[in-house]
C-alpha cells in the first residue's frame, strides 16, 4: 500500500507525464485514491498498468457511484492491485452528468455521461463496465459490446441513480387507508 | 376427504358392524356371496350396502386433488421450507403430493416459492404454460404474493400480475404446516367445496373498502361481478 507520501510521489510522476490528469489525492482511512479527470482516464491507468516500479496489472474492482447532490456527480471507481507487492491504488474518474437539472435522465431519457473503456487494459472490465452501464447508464466508449447485463434486456431507465423512483406499489393500511391511492384506483376504474 | 364424508354419507349409508357377531355375520354374507349362493332379497342388500353412486367428475375431482404432482421449482428461501414439506416430519405425502416432478409436462401444482423477478416472470409463465390442464398455483408467501419487501425496480409486485394464482399463503416464509394448510385450501377448491371468504363466514358483508369509502365509491366492474358470483355461491 503506498502511504500518503508515495501517493503524492505517484501524482508528480503522473503529472511530469501529463499535467493536469490527476485532479487530486485522498489519503482516507489509509486507502490511497487518486481522483482523475474522467477524459484521461485511460491514460492513467495504462500508467499504473505499464511503469516500471508500479505495475498495478490486476484490476479488482470497477464501479460506478451516484454522489446526487454533489458536482460532478458520477464516479467509475477502479481498485488496481499489484500482485507481487500486495499494494492496492484507487482510481476515481470524475463524471459530470450531461442532463444535469433536466428531469427524465434516470428514466431513460437525453444524453448519457460518456467515458473511455478499458477493457483492451483489463479485459475483466468486460462485464463490470456492463454492469455500471446496466444500473447507472454510464457509457463506456470502446467497450466491445456495451449491453445491458443484469436487468432485462427491454429495461427502461438506471435504477441505481439516486434519483431513481424506488419502485413498488403503495399498501392501504388502516392509518393511511382514507385518500390512499389504492382506494381511488377501486372508485376510478368503476363501470362509469 | 370431504367429498367422502358429503357424498358418500348422503347417497349411501355405509353401515359399520357395532359388534364380533355382526362382523362375523357380514364376513359370511361375503363369503357366500364370492361362492355365487346369494340370492333374491339378499343379494339385492348386499350390493346396495356396498355400492356407491355419484358422478363422475365429482370422482375425477377427489382423484386429482389427492394425486397433485407438484414441480420442482424453487424461487428463493420459501423453497427451504416447501423441500421441509416433503420430508418425514411434515410429509406432504398423507395428502398424496410427495411426487414433486422435475419437468413441467409431468406437474399439474406450481408452487411459486420465493420472490419473482422481472426477469424471472416470463420463465415462471413460461412453465406455467408448459404444464398440462388441469393445473394450479400456489404463491407462497408474501413476496410472490404482493412484493413483500421487495418493494423495488427488480421485483414484480405480486405473481398474479402475468399468471392466475388459486392460493396465495401470508407469511415470511410461512411455515411448512402454513404451506399444508394452503394445500388442503387448494384440495377443497379442487372438490369444488371451497372454503368461503372471511366476510360470508362471519356475517361481515358490507365491510369492504369500497363499501364504506362514501357515496362516490363503488367496485370496478369485474369486482363487483366477483364479488356477486362469490355471494351467490355462498347462498346456495
Amino acid at each position: 500500500m503506498p502511504d500518503a507520501p508515495g501517493l503524492e510521489l505517484i501524482r508528480g510522476e503522473i503529472e511530469t507525464e501529463d499535467p493536469g490528469a490527476v485532479l487530486e489525492t485522498s489519503f482516507d482511512r489509509d486507502q490511497p485514491a487518486l481522483i482523475v479527470d474522467s477524459t484521461r482516464i485511460l491514460a492513467v491507468l495504462t500508467w499504473l498498468h505499464d511503469t516500471p516500479g508500479q505495475e498495478y496489472t490486476f484490476l479488482s474492482s470497477l464501479h460506478a457511484a451516484d454522489y446526487l447532490p454533489a458536482e460532478p456527480r458520477f464516479a467509475v471507481h477502479y481498485e488496481l492491485m499489484n500482485r507481487n507487492r500486495v499494494e492496492r491504488i484507487r482510481v476515481k474518474a470524475l463524471l459530470a452528468d450531461p442532463e444535469a437539472g433536466r428531469p427524465g435522465s434516470e428514466l431513460g431519457q437525453g444524453a448519457l455521461p460518456e467515458l473511455d473503456s478499458c477493457v483492451e487494459l483489463f479485459p475483466t472490465a468486460n462485464f463490470q463496465e456492463r454492469e455500471a452501464y446496466d444500473f447507472f447508464g454510464i457509457v463506456f466508449k470502446g467497450h466491445p459490446g456495451l449491453t445491458r447485463i443484469l436487468l432485462a434486456e427491454d429495461y427502461v431507465g438506471w435504477p441505481q441513480r439516486r434519483d431513481f423512483p424506488v419502485g413498488g406499489e403503495p399498501v392501504t393500511f388502516t392509518y393511511n387507508e382514507e385518500g390512499a391511492p389504492a382506494s381511488e384506483h377501486l372508485s376510478t376504474s368503476g363501470a362509469d | 376427504m370431504e367429498i367422502e364424508r358429503r357424498k358418500i354419507r348422503a347417497l349411501a349409508p355405509l353401515e359399520q358392524p357395532t359388534s364380533p357377531e355382526e362382523f362375523r355375520a357380514k364376513q359370511l354374507q361375503a363369503s357366500q356371496m364370492l361362492r355365487g349362493d346369494l340370492e333374491g332379497v339378499d343379494l339385492q342388500n348386499y350390493v346396495e350396502d356396498r355400492v356407491v353412486t355419484t358422478k363422475l367428475e365429482d370422482v375425477l375431482n377427489w382423484a386429482r386433488s389427492n394425486a397433485i404432482f407438484p414441480m420442482t421449482f424453487g424461487l428463493a428461501c420459501c423453497a427451504i421450507e416447501m423441500m421441509a414439506m416433503v420430508s418425514a416430519r411434515y410429509d406432504i405425502a398423507r395428502f398424496g403430493a410427495e411426487a414433486f416432478r422435475a419437468s413441467p409436462r409431468q406437474a399439474d401444482l406450481l408452487i411459486l416459492s420465493g420472490r419473482v423477478s422481472v426477469k424471472m416472470a416470463p420463465v415462471v409463465r413460461r412453465i406455467y404454460d408448459q404444464m398440462l390442464e388441469p393445473k394450479w398455483a400456489i404463491s407462497m408467501g408474501a413476496c410472490s404474493s404482493s412484493g413483500g419487501m421487495f418493494a423495488n425496480y427488480a421485483v414484480v409486485q405480486g405473481a398474479d400480475k402475468f399468471m392466475p394464482i388459486d392460493i396465495h399463503i401470508p407469511g415470511c416464509p410461512p411455515r411448512p404446516e402454513a404451506l399444508i394448510y394452503g394445500f388442503n385450501k387448494l384440495q377443497r377448491k379442487i372438490v369444488g367445496n371451497p372454503d368461503q371468504g372471511w366476510r360470508q363466514r362471519y356475517n361481515a358483508v358490507g365491510t369492504e373498502e369500497w363499501a364504506r369509502g362514501g357515496t362516490n365509491s363503488r367496485p370496478s366492474a369485474e369486482a363487483a361481478e366477483a364479488y356477486e358470483a362469490a355471494r351467490r355461491f355462498a347462498d346456495a
